[in-house]
């Protein structure tokens, strides 16, 4: 990455999301949840507080769950972005997206895009999670139609989907 | 809830974001892991005219073994700290506070230099840095500056490091055989800043029982409980059994310690009890430690 020092007015800006190299401009104050909705259309990254309290803009970053609200696009710059939009494929659900239809682990679904994003990033790390490391790992994703207990059995239930078949690509 | 706009600066190096500092963004802030500066920008608590962000400084992300100490360089992350297996073997204390700073996504990207040059009262590696007697490197144009963790918080948000130097590393020194150990913190939800916390460190140092007993969150900075480490190091040196005895005493002097220190952050009894209740219960749990290694 070449360093910059950056003029008044937009920055050039390249990175991938979901596979797809997207190049532009922004401006330095924009912040990634911000970029992503508004100028790629990723709107499945909901923006709930905008200050990294709720969870529900979480996004994988280089295959890491962060915050897309407290991230400045430029932040973003080189880097590979996952988002909701991109687990499915064609008709098939993700494993998680799967268990969490088939638990019943949303009901307004405002919070399910980061929900996902979060046990994704720890079913990566840990095959098969306990329930004190499910619990801990969404622990920053906060659900306000208490939702909690049927989430957990979703990811619990897709680590032991995962477990037992090929991996999903 | 946008920030306000700024200059955007990316700095390559460490020479480079000192030239930044010192120059061009002058007055600006410098842009860590972002997790408490981008949401104060957001809140537009914070309104910088320029921000480094010191994020593609990728060299001074590591963390080493030298010289007997651990060194930690400030763009470390969180999660690199908490898996850290060298970290988990020689640093346990340290090991252990790592999970309890906020949430996956937040260790994620939090550095360390930036949780210490925050210096929120509440946070956890301003309170285990100074128990563990961390040494801290800072860089400015005049060269290295060098200031132990209890020199350096010096109030609410407020370090000794000026607007025109870096934090560049942490050194840690290794403590000898039979270290015990403990940090506790009470807070209301997992994850959140803690009300009160307490990290606790005994270990032998050139054949002496030592006691490092350091309280946070109802304290402006990190606070030694003097009394307490006085009191532990000389029963220890009589290898007493009886530390189970002073536990209420040690509760007794922690609060009295914190309701007559100067960083005191307000008049809360509640506050004061808390802390005391977590230091006795945290001495408990390094001298069960201490002596069943």
């Amino acid at each position: 990455m070449e360093p910059t020092v950056s003029p008044p007015g937009p920055l050039k800006l390249s990175l991938r999301v979901n596979g797809v190299s997207y190049v532009g401009e922004v401006e330095p104050r924009k912040t990634l949840a911000d970029f992503l909705r508004e100028d790629l259309g990723f709107t499945g990254v909901n923006l709930g507080c905008e200050h990294g309290v709720c969870g529900a803009c979480s996004i994988l970053l280089d295959g890491a769950v962060v915050r897309s609200c407290i991230l400045l696009a430029v932040q973003a710059d080189g880097s590979e972005i996952a988002t909701i939009e991109g687990l499915a494929q064609s008709e098939r659900l993700h494993p998680v997206q799967q268990a969490f239809l088939e638990h019943h682990a949303l009901q307004c679904g405002f919070c399910t895009p980061g929900m996902v994003m979060a046990a994704i990033d720890l079913l990566t790390r840990v095959r098969s999670p306990t329930e004190p490391q499910i619990r801990e790992a969404l622990s920053g994703n906060l659900c306000m139609c208490t939702g909690y207990t049927n989430i957990v059995r979703a990811v619990r239930a897709a680590a032991e989907e995962t477990a037992t078949s090929p991996k999903h690509e | 809830m946008k920030p306000a706009p700024f200059r955007y600066y990316r700095a390559g190096s460490l020479p480079q974001a000192l030239e930044l500092l010192n120059g061009a963004a002058e007055g600006g802030k410098l842009l860590a892991g972002g997790q408490s500066l981008v949401p104060l920008m957001n809140l537009r608590l914070a309104r910088p005219e320029a921000l480094i962000d010191l994020n593609p400084i990728r060299e001074l992300s590591y963390i080493r073994s030298e010289n007997g100490e651990i060194a930690i360089g400030a763009l470390t992350r969180h999660r690199e700290m908490e898996f850290s297996a060298l970290i988990a073997r020689e640093l346990p204390v340290l090991g252990a506070v790592m999970p309890q700073i906020g949430h996956p996504a937040i260790r994620n990207r939090g550095t360390l230099g930036g949780s210490l040059a925050h210096a929120d009262p509440a946070a956890e590696l301003p309170c285990v840095l100074t128990a563990l007697d961390a040494k801290l490197i800072m860089v400015g144009s005049s060269g290295e500056r060098v200031a132990r963790a209890e020199d350096f918080f010096i109030g609410t948000y407020t370090t000794t490091l000026s607007d025109h130097e870096i934090l560049k590393e942490a050194r840690i020194p290794l403590t000898e055989a039979n270290a015990g150990w403990s940090f506790l913190e009470f807070s209301r939800r997992h994850g959140d800043f803690a009300l009160a916390e307490t990290a606790v460190l005994l270990f032998t140092k050139d054949g002496r029982a030592s006691a490092r007993v350091v309280v946070g969150g109802s304290v402006d900075r990190p606070l030694r409980v003097r009394s307490v480490e006085t009191l532990l190091e000389n029963e220890l040196a009589r290898n007493s059994n009886s530390i189970e005895n002073l536990l209420p005493e040690i509760e007794r002097l922690t609060v009295s310690e914190v309701q007559n220190s100067e960083a005191a952050r307000e008049d809360s009894e509640y506050l004061r009890n808390l802390t005391g209740v977590l230091a006795r219960r945290a001495v408990k749990e390094a001298v069960d430690r201490w002596s069943q290694p």
